[in-house]
């Protein structure tokens, strides 16, 4: 389904992916896990069409060359990220945020656009998922969230665009407890035989909630050790130090310029 | 793959060339009508000032206030203080009365000229009142002249005299007679003298004591004919208890010469009574190289009675130069002042606009919303006086003044002046300035949102808490028109 191979991305004169191969099938999931600065994120941005980065390789969803597309053309291929950091947009509303998202998806892919009694409909069961509120959706899309809502409304946005891929980026990070569960119970829910999943995450701890069925490590833009879910562990013991080279330098993931909010 | 180093700056300015094509746009009101037009030779003098008033058949105490003004204005400069670069105005070379020729009396909208009717039907104001908005009262104003106005005999009914000015000078000589000039004086300021003394036309509406206007009012102008200024006089007066609801469109033909707008609007609310007055303006705004387009220099001031609520609500999206402060002066005790304003500069257009609250009675309060847009090489400026006088004990202000920037060559300006002469006055300033994130548009099209439906969409947030103060139709339209000048689609 989703075919990586020798993707490289840089930026600022930066190299930061250097050559990462990844095959995920329909319905698996996998996580990808590594040090900062490993490329991870930048993996996530270089999927989904990101501006300011420099791109080469192969990336393909389904046999659609994905590095070819603006990035709302892949969005309507079936990509989609759960964001590390969801940006706050003041004064639109949630629901009529996630209807245009949906709508626009269709109509790039020719369906007819949903009206907003069905759409209230959809959007109440997939609050369910989250174990959301209603209010939520009246609230302006991300602005006065606290971070464990925010991540909250990634994996609704998810539930609500049914994507083909999903590329969560660190949904974990700054949860407590049971906001993992509701997150993790959420995308347990998603997963199908025909979606596939792929967590981006620093630490074993989601993947106690989400068992994935392979593991990756990154290191320093290369997938450099892949295995099962027990690979997650050993990791959980050792840390990355078996994998990191001592010569290597602070490749480090950098905000990208005049990205402001 | 290629060499790097050049690739953030290349990003940037790939991401500011997007802003700038997302937000050029064309302007779809740029057609002009060919219609029969009764238009003065250009120039301006006593006798040009003696023509309009004859003309429009006025009474002499009319022409004597013209006159009077018209003395006033040749004493005085235009206003230099506002953060405008303004070419020199030659007033010699505007023709002051325009007025496409027709029937001159109107008992019902089959009569207006079908050319007219063709061209307010292609603006989207149809001016049947079995195709128009049933609870929505149009005067339609095109130059110098009042075409038609809508639902006049329903509003009678009422008791609300709903008419062009020229009619009210007329029909309701004393009122007109009462007001004009009452709110903005005549040696107000350069502009509002000079269209006292040639102004041609405009609306009248008076809501008697204790009525509640059973529909919206609306004015819409429409500048046609070439080289004409336009030079229209609003005066709404609601009288005790009463209650009303206006709106003003307007728009203009897409040509290279400015053209001048100086328009007066003077608006009086007795005790306990509540005016509403929104404005979408959207004259042409000249080229993305700052030629053509309209000077609107525009006076608007309300004088609020005890426990009277004044309430303006703007939409300022066109125009080469808006030079506008709607104001309210809280005379009466308790009574309330708004200001909710979206001003949009883009391509070159400049704008200093704001507002002025005059507190005089005591426990009166004002709000002022400012949401400025700037894009292109816009300069938008927000200027606002909030006064409190001496005898206006435990006057209120809220101000809160929003600019948003989209791309680099554009300005935001807050200019806020505050002058307290009573210590037990709370006033509260808060100013914010932001850009549209690129982190924000990709956050939208990786949810599968096109960069344009994505700039709408975060702009329109940005200015919500004013289109919420329009009324319905309008706010829909607001939204519309903003998409629209942004987007560069035509609607």
């Amino acid at each position: 389904m989703l075919h990586v191979n020798n993707l490289t991305a840089a930026i600022a004169g930066k190299q930061i992916l250097k050559g990462f191969d990844l095959d995920v099938d329909a319905g698996e999931v996998h996580a990808i896990m590594g040090p900062n600065g490993s490329g991870k994120s930048t993996f996530a941005h270089a999927l989904a069409g990101r501006d300011g980065y420099e791109i080469d390789g192969v990336a393909t969803l389904d046999g659609v060359d994905l590095l070819d597309l603006e990035p709302e053309a892949r969005a309507a291929a079936g990509v989609f990220v759960g964001f590390q950091y969801p940006v706050e947009i003041p004064g639109v509303n949630n629901m009529y945020f996630l209807r245009t998202a949906l709508n626009s998806v269709r109509r790039a892919r020719g369906d007819t656009e949903i009206g907003a009694r069905d759409f209230l409909a959809l959007a109440n069961e997939a609050m369910e998922l989250v174990e959301m509120k209603q209010d939520f959706l009246d609230r302006p899309v991300n602005a006065g969230f606290s971070g464990g809502e925010k991540k909250r409304n990634e994996i609704l946005q998810m539930a609500i665009m049914q994507p083909r891929l999903a590329v969560l980026d660190e949904t974990d990070s700054g949860l407590d407890i049971d906001a993992l569960r509701v997150i993790a119970s959420g995308v347990n829910e998603l997963r199908s035989p025909e979606r596939s999943v792929i967590m981006i995450t620093h630490y074993q701890r989601l993947l106690d909630y989400i068992q994935p069925d392979f593991v990756h490590v990154l290191v320093d833009g290369r997938i450099v050790e892949s295995g099962d879910h027990t690979l997650a562990l050993h990791l959980e013991d050792h840390g990355y130090g078996d994998f990191v080279n001592h010569d290597l330098d602070d490749a480090a993931e950098r905000p990208l310029t005049g990205a402001t909010s | 793959m290629t060499t790097t180093e050049q690739v953030p700056e290349r990003s940037a300015s790939e991401s500011t060339r997007t802003i700038e094509e997302l937000t050029e746009s064309d302007y779809e009101f740029g057609f002009s009508t060919d219609l029969d037009t009764d238009i003065a030779p250009p120039g301006l003098d006593e006798s040009v000032v003696r023509l309009i008033s004859s003309k429009k058949d006025e009474p002499e105490w009319l022409l004597e206030w013209r006159l009077k003004a018209y003395e006033a204005w040749q004493a005085m400069d235009e206003p230099d203080w506002a953060k405008l670069d303004i070419a020199p105005i030659d007033y010699q070379a505007i023709s002051y009365w325009a007025a496409p020729k027709q029937k001159p009396v109107l008992d019902s909208m089959d009569d207006v000229d079908p050319d007219i009717r063709d061209m307010f039907d292609k603006l989207g104001i149809p001016l049947h009142e079995q195709k128009m908005l049933s609870n929505v009262a149009v005067d339609a104003i095109v130059d110098s002249v009042s075409v038609t106005t809508t639902f006049k005999k329903t509003l009678l009914e009422a008791g609300v005299i709903f008419c062009s000015f020229s009619e009210a000078v007329h029909d309701y000589p004393d009122l007109v007679r009462e007001h004009l000039g009452s709110v903005v004086p005549v040696r107000d300021n350069s502009f509002a003298a000079l269209n006292s003394a040639v102004f041609s036309d405009g609306s009248f509406c008076y809501i008697p004591k204790g009525v509640r206007c059973p529909m919206e009012l609306s004015t819409y102008f429409r500048i046609n004919s070439m080289n004409t200024g336009q030079f229209e006089r609003t005066l709404i007066v609601a009288e005790d208890d009463s209650h009303v609801s206006y709106l003003e469109g307007c728009t203009a033909p897409q040509r290279d010469e400015n053209q001048l707008h100086a328009a007066v609007v003077e608006l009086v609310a007795k005790d306990r009574a509540e005016i509403k007055y929104s404005t979408v303006q959207n004259w042409y705004p000249g080229d993305e190289n700052g030629v053509g387009g309209i000077y609107n220099f525009v006076t608007k001031r309300g004088r609020a009675h005890t426990d009277a609520k004044i309430s303006w609500t703007q939409v300022e999206t066109g125009s080469a130069i808006t030079w506008k402060y709607p104001s309210v002066i809280l005379q009466g005790d308790r009574s309330i002042g708004e200001f909710y304003s979206v001003a949009l500069s883009s391509k070159r257009q400049q704008a200093d606009t704001g507002t002025k609250m005059i507190h005089i009675g005591k426990d009166t309060t004002s709000s002022i919303i400012s949401k400025g847009i700037s894009a292109g090489h816009g300069q938008n400026t927000y200027r606002g006086l909030v006064k409190v006088l001496r005898s206006a004990e435990n006057a209120r202000n809220y101000t809160q003044c929003d600019s948003l920037l989209l791309g680099k060559e554009c300005g935001a300006h807050t200019i806020p002046y505050i002058e307290v002469k009573n210590p037990s006055a709370q006033i509260e300033h808060e100013a914010s300035t932001s850009t549209v994130g690129e982190d924000q548009l990709y956050y939208c099209r990786q949810r599968g949102m096109t960069e344009e439906d994505a700039m709408s969409m975060i702009v329109n947030g940005f200015c919500r808490e004013v289109f919420n103060e329009l009324p319905m139709e309008f706010a829909v339209e607001a939204q519309r028109l903003l998409s629209v000048s942004l987007e560069g689609s035509v609607g």
